[in-house]
Protein backbone atom coordinates (compact mmCIF):
# COMPACT_ATOMS: atom_id res chain seq x y z
CA UNK A 1 0.00 0.00 0.00
CA UNK A 2 1.50 3.32 -0.98
CA UNK A 3 1.98 5.84 1.80
CA UNK A 4 2.63 9.52 2.25
CA UNK A 5 5.83 9.96 4.26
CA UNK A 6 7.17 13.20 5.78
CA UNK A 7 10.90 13.79 6.24
CA UNK A 8 12.31 16.53 8.46
CA UNK A 9 15.37 18.01 6.75
CA UNK A 10 18.08 19.30 9.04
CA UNK A 11 20.23 22.34 8.33
CA UNK A 12 23.41 22.86 10.32
CA UNK A 13 25.64 25.93 9.87
CA UNK A 14 23.69 26.83 6.74
CA UNK A 15 24.18 23.41 5.11
CA UNK A 16 21.78 20.50 4.74
CA UNK A 17 23.13 17.50 6.62
CA UNK A 18 23.77 14.29 4.68
CA UNK A 19 21.43 12.42 6.99
CA UNK A 20 18.54 14.40 5.47
CA UNK A 21 19.27 12.90 2.03
CA UNK A 22 19.54 9.47 3.65
CA UNK A 23 16.19 10.06 5.35
CA UNK A 24 14.59 10.78 1.97
CA UNK A 25 15.89 7.44 0.66
CA UNK A 26 14.41 5.69 3.72
CA UNK A 27 11.10 7.55 3.28
CA UNK A 28 11.00 6.54 -0.39
CA UNK A 29 11.28 2.88 0.63
CA UNK A 30 8.58 3.25 3.32
CA UNK A 31 6.27 5.14 0.94
CA UNK A 32 6.25 2.18 -1.44
CA UNK A 33 5.45 4.29 -4.46
CA UNK A 34 3.56 6.94 -2.50
CA UNK A 35 4.64 10.52 -1.88
CA UNK A 36 7.71 11.81 0.00
CA UNK A 37 7.25 15.31 1.43
CA UNK A 38 10.28 16.99 2.98
CA UNK A 39 9.89 19.66 5.68
CA UNK A 40 12.37 22.38 6.60
CA UNK A 41 11.97 24.73 9.56
CA UNK A 42 13.37 28.25 9.66
CA UNK A 43 13.76 31.07 7.18
CA UNK A 44 15.43 31.55 3.79
CA UNK A 45 15.45 27.84 3.00
CA UNK A 46 14.29 27.90 -0.62
CA UNK A 47 17.61 26.66 -2.05
CA UNK A 48 17.89 23.92 0.56
CA UNK A 49 14.35 22.93 -0.37
CA UNK A 50 15.32 22.51 -4.01
CA UNK A 51 18.29 20.34 -3.00
CA UNK A 52 15.90 18.00 -1.16
CA UNK A 53 13.90 17.67 -4.40
CA UNK A 54 17.12 16.82 -6.29
CA UNK A 55 17.75 14.05 -3.77
CA UNK A 56 14.34 12.48 -4.25
CA UNK A 57 11.67 14.42 -2.32
CA UNK A 58 8.48 14.88 -4.35
CA UNK A 59 7.51 18.09 -2.60
CA UNK A 60 8.86 20.41 0.09
CA UNK A 61 7.07 22.36 2.81
CA UNK A 62 8.98 25.27 4.35
CA UNK A 63 7.66 25.91 7.85
CA UNK A 64 8.62 29.53 8.25
CA UNK A 65 8.99 31.52 11.45
CA UNK A 66 11.84 33.62 12.81
CA UNK A 67 11.84 31.60 16.06
CA UNK A 68 12.64 28.42 14.08
CA UNK A 69 16.10 29.57 12.94
CA UNK A 70 17.49 28.07 16.15
CA UNK A 71 16.28 24.65 17.27
CA UNK A 72 14.07 24.50 20.33
CA UNK A 73 11.98 21.54 21.41
CA UNK A 74 8.80 23.57 21.83
CA UNK A 75 9.23 25.55 18.59
CA UNK A 76 9.83 22.50 16.43
CA UNK A 77 7.04 20.47 18.05
CA UNK A 78 4.60 23.31 17.37
CA UNK A 79 5.77 23.76 13.77
CA UNK A 80 5.72 20.06 12.91
CA UNK A 81 2.28 19.54 14.43
CA UNK A 82 0.97 22.22 12.08
CA UNK A 83 2.63 20.60 9.06
CA UNK A 84 1.37 17.16 10.12
CA UNK A 85 -2.11 18.57 10.54
CA UNK A 86 -1.98 19.90 6.98
CA UNK A 87 -0.36 16.84 5.36
CA UNK A 88 -1.81 13.97 7.42
CA UNK A 89 1.11 11.62 6.66
CA UNK A 90 1.25 7.84 7.17
CA UNK A 91 4.95 7.93 8.00
CA UNK A 92 7.59 10.25 9.47
CA UNK A 93 11.39 10.00 9.19
CA UNK A 94 14.01 12.04 11.09
CA UNK A 95 17.76 11.68 11.46
CA UNK A 96 18.96 10.10 14.71
CA UNK A 97 20.93 13.27 15.45
CA UNK A 98 20.98 15.50 18.54
CA UNK A 99 17.92 17.26 17.10
CA UNK A 100 16.11 14.06 16.10
CA UNK A 101 16.77 12.41 19.46
CA UNK A 102 15.37 15.40 21.34
CA UNK A 103 12.38 16.01 19.11
CA UNK A 104 11.04 12.68 17.88
CA UNK A 105 10.11 10.99 21.20
CA UNK A 106 8.30 14.14 22.27
CA UNK A 107 6.45 14.30 18.97
CA UNK A 108 5.64 10.58 19.19
CA UNK A 109 4.12 11.08 22.64
CA UNK A 110 1.99 13.96 21.33
CA UNK A 111 0.84 11.90 18.34
CA UNK A 112 0.28 8.84 20.58
CA UNK A 113 2.41 6.85 18.17
CA UNK A 114 5.17 4.29 18.28
CA UNK A 115 8.71 5.24 17.32
CA UNK A 116 11.60 3.07 16.19
CA UNK A 117 14.84 4.91 16.93
CA UNK A 118 18.31 4.61 15.44
CA UNK A 119 17.45 2.52 12.39
CA UNK A 120 20.41 1.30 10.32
CA UNK A 121 18.52 -0.49 7.52
CA UNK A 122 15.00 -1.24 6.34
CA UNK A 123 13.26 -3.66 4.00
CA UNK A 124 9.77 -4.42 2.71
CA UNK A 125 8.24 -7.63 4.07
CA UNK A 126 4.72 -8.09 2.74
CA UNK A 127 2.50 -5.28 4.00
CA UNK A 128 5.05 -4.24 6.59
CA UNK A 129 8.34 -2.42 6.53
CA UNK A 130 10.86 -4.11 8.82
CA UNK A 131 13.46 -1.89 10.49
CA UNK A 132 16.84 -3.09 11.75
CA UNK A 133 18.51 -1.30 14.65
CA UNK A 134 21.44 -2.00 16.97
CA UNK A 135 20.82 -2.94 20.59
CA UNK A 136 23.34 -3.24 23.43
CA UNK A 137 25.37 -0.58 21.61
CA UNK A 138 25.85 -2.77 18.56
CA UNK A 139 26.66 -6.01 20.39
CA UNK A 140 23.42 -7.33 18.80
CA UNK A 141 20.69 -6.18 16.39
CA UNK A 142 16.91 -6.38 16.37
CA UNK A 143 14.30 -6.18 13.64
CA UNK A 144 11.18 -4.21 14.52
CA UNK A 145 7.86 -3.31 12.99
CA UNK A 146 5.31 -0.64 13.87
CA UNK A 147 2.12 -2.49 14.81
CA UNK A 148 -0.24 0.44 15.17
CA UNK A 149 -0.55 3.86 13.54
CA UNK A 150 2.10 6.20 12.17
CA UNK A 151 5.31 4.62 10.79
CA UNK A 152 7.69 6.85 12.73
CA UNK A 153 11.44 6.21 12.69
CA UNK A 154 14.77 7.96 13.20
CA UNK A 155 17.70 6.77 11.07
CA UNK A 156 21.33 6.58 12.11
CA UNK A 157 23.55 8.83 9.97
CA UNK A 158 25.90 7.17 7.50
CA UNK A 159 24.07 3.84 7.13
CA UNK A 160 21.28 4.16 4.56
CA UNK A 161 22.64 5.21 1.15
CA UNK A 162 21.07 8.39 -0.26
CA UNK A 163 19.52 8.31 -3.73
CA UNK A 164 21.53 9.56 -6.72
CA UNK A 165 21.31 13.33 -7.03
CA UNK A 166 19.28 14.40 -10.07
CA UNK A 167 19.36 18.16 -10.64
CA UNK A 168 16.73 17.94 -13.35
CA UNK A 169 14.12 16.78 -10.84
CA UNK A 170 11.55 19.41 -10.01
CA UNK A 171 8.84 19.66 -7.40
CA UNK A 172 6.78 22.15 -5.49
CA UNK A 173 8.57 24.08 -2.71
CA UNK A 174 5.81 25.84 -0.76
CA UNK A 175 6.07 28.06 2.29
CA UNK A 176 3.72 27.50 5.21
CA UNK A 177 3.53 30.31 7.76
CA UNK A 178 3.41 28.54 11.11
CA UNK A 179 2.48 29.92 14.49
CA UNK A 180 5.23 29.53 17.09
CA UNK A 181 5.05 30.98 20.59
CA UNK A 182 5.76 30.58 24.31
CA UNK A 183 9.10 28.79 24.03
CA UNK A 184 9.89 27.46 27.50
CA UNK A 185 13.59 26.80 26.87
CA UNK A 186 15.76 29.57 25.45
CA UNK A 187 19.21 29.02 23.92
CA UNK A 188 21.36 31.91 25.19
CA UNK A 189 24.65 30.91 23.64
CA UNK A 190 26.37 28.12 21.73
CA UNK A 191 30.04 27.38 22.34
CA UNK A 192 31.58 25.49 19.42
CA UNK A 193 33.84 22.87 20.81
CA UNK A 194 34.43 20.32 18.08
CA UNK A 195 38.10 20.56 17.16
CA UNK A 196 37.43 20.13 13.46
CA UNK A 197 34.35 20.73 11.35
CA UNK A 198 33.81 16.98 11.02
CA UNK A 199 31.17 15.54 13.32
CA UNK A 200 31.92 12.14 14.85
CA UNK A 201 28.51 10.60 14.15
CA UNK A 202 28.59 11.53 10.45
CA UNK A 203 32.34 11.18 9.79
CA UNK A 204 33.39 8.83 6.97
CA UNK A 205 36.79 8.39 8.59
CA UNK A 206 37.66 8.49 12.30
CA UNK A 207 41.11 8.57 13.89
CA UNK A 208 40.78 7.57 17.53
CA UNK A 209 43.25 7.57 20.41
CA UNK A 210 43.38 5.64 23.66
CA UNK A 211 45.55 5.55 26.75
CA UNK A 212 48.55 4.88 24.51
CA UNK A 213 48.34 8.51 23.40
CA UNK A 214 49.72 9.34 26.86
CA UNK A 215 48.84 13.06 27.07
CA UNK A 216 46.78 15.87 25.60
CA UNK A 217 49.76 16.69 23.35
CA UNK A 218 49.81 13.07 22.24
CA UNK A 219 46.60 13.71 20.27
CA UNK A 220 48.47 16.15 17.96
CA UNK A 221 49.84 13.51 15.54
CA UNK A 222 46.33 11.98 15.41
CA UNK A 223 44.83 15.36 14.60
CA UNK A 224 47.41 15.86 11.82
CA UNK A 225 46.49 12.50 10.30
CA UNK A 226 42.79 13.39 10.61
CA UNK A 227 43.37 16.72 8.86
CA UNK A 228 45.02 15.01 5.89
CA UNK A 229 42.13 12.53 5.60
CA UNK A 230 39.31 14.96 6.35
CA UNK A 231 38.54 12.75 9.33
CA UNK A 232 37.10 13.33 12.80
CA UNK A 233 39.10 12.62 15.95
CA UNK A 234 37.63 10.32 18.60
CA UNK A 235 38.85 8.70 21.79
CA UNK A 236 38.41 5.75 24.11
CA UNK A 237 37.06 6.13 27.62
CA UNK A 238 40.58 5.56 28.94
CA UNK A 239 41.86 8.65 27.15
CA UNK A 240 38.89 10.73 28.37
CA UNK A 241 39.17 9.53 31.97
CA UNK A 242 42.88 10.41 31.92
CA UNK A 243 41.93 13.96 30.80
CA UNK A 244 43.80 13.72 27.49
CA UNK A 245 40.67 14.95 25.71
CA UNK A 246 37.07 15.99 26.18
CA UNK A 247 34.28 13.50 26.92
CA UNK A 248 32.44 14.66 23.80
CA UNK A 249 35.02 12.66 21.81
CA UNK A 250 34.34 9.39 23.63
CA UNK A 251 33.39 6.39 21.52
CA UNK A 252 31.95 3.30 23.20
CA UNK A 253 29.03 1.86 25.08
CA UNK A 254 28.86 5.01 27.18
CA UNK A 255 29.70 7.65 24.61
CA UNK A 256 29.10 7.66 20.88
CA UNK A 257 28.43 4.63 18.74
CA UNK A 258 29.98 5.15 15.31
CA UNK A 259 30.01 3.32 11.98
CA UNK A 260 32.45 5.13 9.66
CA UNK A 261 33.91 3.65 6.46
CA UNK A 262 37.35 3.67 8.09
CA UNK A 263 38.26 3.61 11.78
CA UNK A 264 41.91 4.01 12.73
CA UNK A 265 42.46 3.00 16.38
CA UNK A 266 45.73 4.31 17.81
CA UNK A 267 46.96 3.10 21.18
CA UNK A 268 43.53 1.66 22.05
CA UNK A 269 43.57 -1.72 23.78
CA UNK A 270 39.98 -2.55 22.85
CA UNK A 271 37.89 -2.96 26.01
CA UNK A 272 34.53 -4.61 25.26
CA UNK A 273 32.76 -1.28 25.92
CA UNK A 274 34.90 0.45 23.29
CA UNK A 275 34.45 -2.35 20.77
CA UNK A 276 30.68 -2.02 21.17
CA UNK A 277 30.96 1.58 20.00
CA UNK A 278 33.04 1.01 16.85
CA UNK A 279 33.21 -2.62 15.78
CA UNK A 280 30.50 -2.17 13.14
CA UNK A 281 32.75 0.26 11.25
CA UNK A 282 33.28 -0.93 7.69
CA UNK A 283 37.10 -1.12 7.83
CA UNK A 284 39.15 -1.03 11.03
CA UNK A 285 42.86 -0.34 11.34
CA UNK A 286 44.58 -0.95 14.67
CA UNK A 287 47.94 0.46 15.69
CA UNK A 288 49.16 -0.80 19.05
CA UNK A 289 52.42 -1.76 20.73
CA UNK A 290 50.85 -4.82 22.35
CA UNK A 291 50.31 -7.64 19.82
CA UNK A 292 47.87 -9.27 22.28
CA UNK A 293 45.59 -6.18 22.47
CA UNK A 294 41.99 -7.20 21.83
CA UNK A 295 41.53 -4.34 19.34
CA UNK A 296 43.36 -6.60 16.84
CA UNK A 297 40.50 -9.13 17.08
CA UNK A 298 38.16 -6.71 15.28
CA UNK A 299 40.79 -5.08 13.04
CA UNK A 300 40.94 -5.69 9.29
CA UNK A 301 44.52 -4.43 9.23
CA UNK A 302 46.93 -4.20 12.13
CA UNK A 303 50.33 -2.69 12.72
CA UNK A 304 52.13 -3.73 15.89
CA UNK A 305 54.19 -0.72 16.80
CA UNK A 306 54.55 2.59 18.58
CA UNK A 307 51.82 4.97 17.47
CA UNK A 308 54.19 7.94 17.83
CA UNK A 309 56.39 6.35 15.17
CA UNK A 310 53.65 4.88 12.94
CA UNK A 311 51.06 7.68 12.86
CA UNK A 312 53.41 10.45 11.55
CA UNK A 313 54.71 8.07 8.87
CA UNK A 314 51.12 7.27 7.92
CA UNK A 315 50.31 10.97 7.68
CA UNK A 316 53.29 11.52 5.33
CA UNK A 317 52.40 8.51 3.18
CA UNK A 318 48.76 9.62 2.83
CA UNK A 319 49.96 13.14 1.93
CA UNK A 320 52.15 11.66 -0.81
CA UNK A 321 49.53 9.40 -2.38
CA UNK A 322 46.62 11.80 -2.01
CA UNK A 323 48.54 14.63 -3.70
CA UNK A 324 49.43 12.32 -6.59
CA UNK A 325 45.86 11.14 -7.16
CA UNK B 1 12.86 20.70 45.97
CA UNK B 2 10.93 17.61 44.99
CA UNK B 3 13.35 15.64 42.87
CA UNK B 4 12.50 12.45 41.01
CA UNK B 5 14.89 10.21 39.11
CA UNK B 6 13.63 7.68 36.56
CA UNK B 7 16.09 4.81 36.28
CA UNK B 8 16.46 1.50 34.49
CA UNK B 9 18.17 -1.73 35.39
CA UNK B 10 20.48 -2.81 32.54
CA UNK B 11 23.08 -5.42 31.67
CA UNK B 12 26.55 -4.62 32.98
CA UNK B 13 28.66 -2.99 30.24
CA UNK B 14 31.18 -5.83 30.68
CA UNK B 15 28.62 -8.42 29.58
CA UNK B 16 29.02 -10.30 26.33
CA UNK B 17 25.68 -10.73 24.59
CA UNK B 18 24.35 -14.05 23.35
CA UNK B 19 21.06 -15.21 21.92
CA UNK B 20 19.02 -18.25 22.89
CA UNK B 21 15.54 -19.12 21.64
CA UNK B 22 15.38 -15.98 19.54
CA UNK B 23 15.95 -13.57 22.41
CA UNK B 24 18.87 -12.04 24.29
CA UNK B 25 20.02 -14.56 26.89
CA UNK B 26 19.59 -13.29 30.44
CA UNK B 27 21.20 -16.28 32.14
CA UNK B 28 23.85 -15.37 34.68
CA UNK B 29 24.10 -11.79 33.44
CA UNK B 30 25.27 -9.14 35.88
CA UNK B 31 23.04 -6.09 36.16
CA UNK B 32 23.73 -2.47 37.01
CA UNK B 33 21.92 0.86 37.10
CA UNK B 34 22.04 2.22 33.54
CA UNK B 35 25.25 4.35 33.65
CA UNK B 36 23.51 7.49 32.33
CA UNK B 37 20.86 7.14 35.06
CA UNK B 38 23.65 7.08 37.65
CA UNK B 39 24.62 10.60 36.59
CA UNK B 40 20.99 11.61 37.09
CA UNK B 41 20.93 10.12 40.61
CA UNK B 42 24.19 11.83 41.55
CA UNK B 43 22.94 15.20 40.28
CA UNK B 44 19.63 14.85 42.14
CA UNK B 45 21.44 14.11 45.41
CA UNK B 46 23.78 17.09 44.91
CA UNK B 47 20.83 19.42 44.18
CA UNK B 48 18.94 18.16 47.22
CA UNK B 49 21.96 18.72 49.46
CA UNK B 50 22.24 22.30 48.14
CA UNK B 51 18.54 23.23 48.10
CA UNK B 52 16.87 20.84 50.52
CA UNK B 53 13.99 18.54 49.65
CA UNK B 54 13.78 14.90 48.75
CA UNK B 55 15.00 12.51 46.04
CA UNK B 56 12.68 9.72 44.93
CA UNK B 57 13.96 7.10 42.49
CA UNK B 58 11.39 5.38 40.27
CA UNK B 59 11.73 2.42 37.96
CA UNK B 60 9.39 0.51 35.68
CA UNK B 61 10.36 -3.14 35.62
CA UNK B 62 10.10 -6.37 37.56
CA UNK B 63 10.86 -7.20 41.17
CA UNK B 64 14.50 -7.89 40.24
CA UNK B 65 14.92 -4.11 39.86
CA UNK B 66 14.66 -3.76 43.65
CA UNK B 67 18.40 -4.36 43.83
CA UNK B 68 19.17 -1.33 41.65
CA UNK B 69 16.69 0.81 43.62
CA UNK B 70 18.47 -0.19 46.86
CA UNK B 71 21.76 0.82 45.26
CA UNK B 72 20.30 4.25 44.46
CA UNK B 73 19.05 4.54 48.06
CA UNK B 74 22.54 3.59 49.28
CA UNK B 75 24.01 6.38 47.13
CA UNK B 76 21.76 8.81 49.01
CA UNK B 77 18.27 8.86 47.47
CA UNK B 78 15.49 9.11 50.07
CA UNK B 79 12.69 6.95 48.69
CA UNK B 80 12.19 4.39 45.95
CA UNK B 81 9.22 3.25 43.89
CA UNK B 82 9.06 0.09 41.79
CA UNK B 83 6.26 -0.06 39.25
CA UNK B 84 5.98 -3.75 38.44
CA UNK B 85 4.85 -4.31 34.85
CA UNK B 86 5.55 -8.04 34.74
CA UNK B 87 1.90 -8.74 33.91
CA UNK B 88 1.82 -6.50 30.84
CA UNK B 89 2.01 -8.56 27.67
CA UNK B 90 3.48 -6.15 25.17
CA UNK B 91 5.61 -3.23 26.24
CA UNK B 92 7.74 -0.63 24.49
CA UNK B 93 8.71 3.00 25.16
CA UNK B 94 5.12 4.07 24.54
CA UNK B 95 4.06 1.75 27.37
CA UNK B 96 6.78 2.73 29.83
CA UNK B 97 6.20 6.46 29.42
CA UNK B 98 2.41 6.06 29.68
CA UNK B 99 2.82 4.09 32.92
CA UNK B 100 5.21 6.69 34.33
CA UNK B 101 2.88 9.55 33.34
CA UNK B 102 0.08 7.85 35.24
CA UNK B 103 2.34 7.55 38.29
CA UNK B 104 3.39 11.21 38.13
CA UNK B 105 -0.15 12.49 37.51
CA UNK B 106 -0.88 13.29 41.16
CA UNK B 107 2.71 13.90 42.32
CA UNK B 108 4.27 17.25 43.04
CA UNK B 109 7.60 17.43 41.25
CA UNK B 110 10.00 20.27 40.57
CA UNK B 111 12.61 18.38 38.61
CA UNK B 112 12.58 14.93 37.01
CA UNK B 113 15.97 13.54 35.96
CA UNK B 114 16.89 10.53 33.86
CA UNK B 115 19.69 9.23 31.67
CA UNK B 116 19.67 10.40 28.05
CA UNK B 117 19.69 6.81 26.80
CA UNK B 118 19.79 3.28 28.24
CA UNK B 119 22.72 1.19 27.10
CA UNK B 120 20.59 -1.91 26.42
CA UNK B 121 17.76 -0.83 24.15
CA UNK B 122 19.36 2.49 23.24
CA UNK B 123 16.21 4.29 22.11
CA UNK B 124 16.41 7.36 24.40
CA UNK B 125 12.66 7.87 24.19
CA UNK B 126 11.17 7.59 27.66
CA UNK B 127 12.45 10.92 29.08
CA UNK B 128 11.14 13.24 26.32
CA UNK B 129 7.94 11.19 25.97
CA UNK B 130 7.25 11.59 29.70
CA UNK B 131 7.93 15.34 29.59
CA UNK B 132 5.38 15.69 26.79
CA UNK B 133 2.77 13.58 28.60
CA UNK B 134 3.22 15.72 31.73
CA UNK B 135 3.18 18.95 29.71
CA UNK B 136 6.50 20.19 31.09
CA UNK B 137 9.59 21.37 29.17
CA UNK B 138 12.60 19.11 28.63
CA UNK B 139 16.32 19.59 28.15
CA UNK B 140 18.21 16.50 26.96
CA UNK B 141 21.91 15.49 27.19
CA UNK B 142 22.78 18.01 29.91
CA UNK B 143 26.33 18.41 31.21
CA UNK B 144 25.68 21.13 33.82
CA UNK B 145 22.66 22.40 35.76
CA UNK B 146 22.18 25.28 38.22
CA UNK B 147 18.90 26.00 39.97
CA UNK B 148 18.10 29.41 41.43
CA UNK B 149 14.54 29.59 42.79
CA UNK B 150 12.51 28.41 39.83
CA UNK B 151 15.10 29.63 37.28
CA UNK B 152 17.29 26.96 35.75
CA UNK B 153 20.56 27.40 33.85
CA UNK B 154 21.73 24.43 31.83
CA UNK B 155 24.57 23.45 29.57
CA UNK B 156 23.84 20.64 27.14
CA UNK B 157 26.02 18.66 24.76
CA UNK B 158 24.96 18.94 21.12
CA UNK B 159 27.29 16.72 19.13
CA UNK B 160 30.33 18.33 20.73
CA UNK B 161 29.02 21.91 20.87
CA UNK B 162 27.79 23.32 24.18
CA UNK B 163 24.36 24.99 24.24
CA UNK B 164 23.68 27.32 27.18
CA UNK B 165 20.00 27.28 28.03
CA UNK B 166 17.69 29.20 30.33
CA UNK B 167 14.45 27.63 31.45
CA UNK B 168 12.40 27.14 34.60
CA UNK B 169 10.87 24.53 36.90
CA UNK B 170 9.00 22.22 36.66
CA UNK B 171 11.29 20.53 34.18
CA UNK B 172 12.57 17.17 32.94
CA UNK B 173 16.26 16.76 32.08
CA UNK B 174 18.29 13.83 30.74
CA UNK B 175 21.92 13.36 31.76
CA UNK B 176 24.92 13.14 29.45
CA UNK B 177 28.36 11.91 30.38
CA UNK B 178 30.42 14.71 31.92
CA UNK B 179 27.58 15.95 34.15
CA UNK B 180 29.30 14.64 37.28
CA UNK B 181 31.22 11.75 38.77
CA UNK B 182 28.70 9.39 40.44
CA UNK B 183 29.61 8.45 44.01
CA UNK B 184 30.07 4.90 45.22
CA UNK B 185 27.71 3.88 47.98
CA UNK B 186 29.43 3.77 51.37
CA UNK B 187 28.95 0.98 53.91
CA UNK B 188 26.86 3.22 56.21
CA UNK B 189 24.92 4.24 53.11
CA UNK B 190 24.19 0.60 52.29
CA UNK B 191 23.07 -0.06 55.91
CA UNK B 192 20.80 2.99 55.88
CA UNK B 193 19.34 2.03 52.49
CA UNK B 194 17.88 -1.14 53.97
CA UNK B 195 15.59 0.96 56.17
CA UNK B 196 14.57 3.50 53.54
CA UNK B 197 11.05 3.17 52.06
CA UNK B 198 10.70 1.13 48.87
CA UNK B 199 7.16 1.05 47.57
CA UNK B 200 5.99 -1.46 44.96
CA UNK B 201 3.06 -0.62 42.71
CA UNK B 202 1.27 -3.04 40.41
CA UNK B 203 -0.47 -1.95 37.22
CA UNK B 204 -3.78 -2.40 39.08
CA UNK B 205 -2.68 0.21 41.64
CA UNK B 206 -2.47 2.79 38.88
CA UNK B 207 -5.44 4.00 36.91
CA UNK B 208 -4.36 2.16 33.77
CA UNK B 209 -6.30 0.19 31.21
CA UNK B 210 -3.93 -2.39 29.76
CA UNK B 211 -5.17 -1.74 26.23
CA UNK B 212 -4.37 1.96 26.48
CA UNK B 213 -0.70 1.30 27.14
CA UNK B 214 -0.20 -1.62 24.72
CA UNK B 215 2.99 -1.36 22.69
CA UNK B 216 2.92 0.29 19.26
CA UNK B 217 5.99 -1.57 18.04
CA UNK B 218 7.07 -5.19 18.02
CA UNK B 219 10.44 -6.94 17.83
CA UNK B 220 10.27 -9.69 15.22
CA UNK B 221 13.86 -10.90 15.31
CA UNK B 222 17.05 -10.52 17.33
CA UNK B 223 20.40 -11.45 15.82
CA UNK B 224 24.14 -11.13 16.33
CA UNK B 225 26.29 -9.06 13.95
CA UNK B 226 28.27 -11.22 11.51
CA UNK B 227 31.56 -12.36 13.00
CA UNK B 228 34.56 -10.61 11.53
CA UNK B 229 37.17 -12.68 9.77
CA UNK B 230 40.65 -12.46 11.24
CA UNK B 231 42.41 -9.35 10.02
CA UNK B 232 45.81 -8.96 8.43
CA UNK B 233 48.66 -8.11 10.79
CA UNK B 234 51.35 -6.46 8.72
CA UNK B 235 55.03 -7.25 9.16
CA UNK B 236 58.43 -6.00 8.08
CA UNK B 237 60.08 -2.58 8.47
CA UNK B 238 57.77 0.09 9.87
CA UNK B 239 58.19 2.19 6.72
CA UNK B 240 57.15 -0.70 4.53
CA UNK B 241 54.20 -1.59 6.77
CA UNK B 242 52.89 1.95 6.51
CA UNK B 243 53.24 1.93 2.69
CA UNK B 244 51.53 -1.47 2.50
CA UNK B 245 48.69 -0.30 4.75
CA UNK B 246 47.99 2.80 2.67
CA UNK B 247 48.07 0.73 -0.49
CA UNK B 248 45.68 -1.89 0.98
CA UNK B 249 43.24 0.79 2.15
CA UNK B 250 43.19 2.20 -1.37
CA UNK B 251 43.23 -0.91 -3.54
CA UNK B 252 41.74 -3.69 -1.40
CA UNK B 253 39.44 -1.98 1.14
CA UNK B 254 38.79 0.97 -1.20
CA UNK B 255 37.99 3.38 1.62
CA UNK B 256 40.48 6.13 0.71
Amino acid sequence: MSKKVLVLGEVRDGELRNVSFEAIAAAKEISSGGEVVAVLCGEGLNEAGKALIHFGADRVVLAEHSLLSTYSTDGYVQALLQVIDQEKPDGLVLGHTALGKDLSPRLAARLKSGLISDVTSLEQAGENVVFTRPIYSGKAFEKKVITDGLVFVTIRPNNIPPLEIDESRSGDVAALAVDVKDLRTVVKDVVRKASTGVDLSEAKIIVAGGRGVKSEDGFKPLQELADVLGAAVGASRGACDADYCDYSLQIGQTGKVVTPDLYIACGISGAIQHLAGMSNSKVIVAINKDPEASIFSVADYGIVGDLFEVVPLLTEEFKNVLVKS
Amino acid sequence: MNLYVILKRTFDTEEKISISNGAISHDSAEYIINPYDEYAIEEAITLRDAHGGEVTVVTVGTEESEKELRTALAMGADKAVLIDTEELESTDQFTTSAVLAEFFKDKEYDLILGGNVAIDNGSGQVGPRLAELLGIPQVTTITKIEVNGTDVFIERDVEGDVEKIETSLPLLVTAQQGLNEPRYSSLPGIMKAKKKPLETLEIDDLDIDEEDVAAKTKTVEVFMPPKKEAGKILSGEVNDQVKELVSLLRSEAKVI
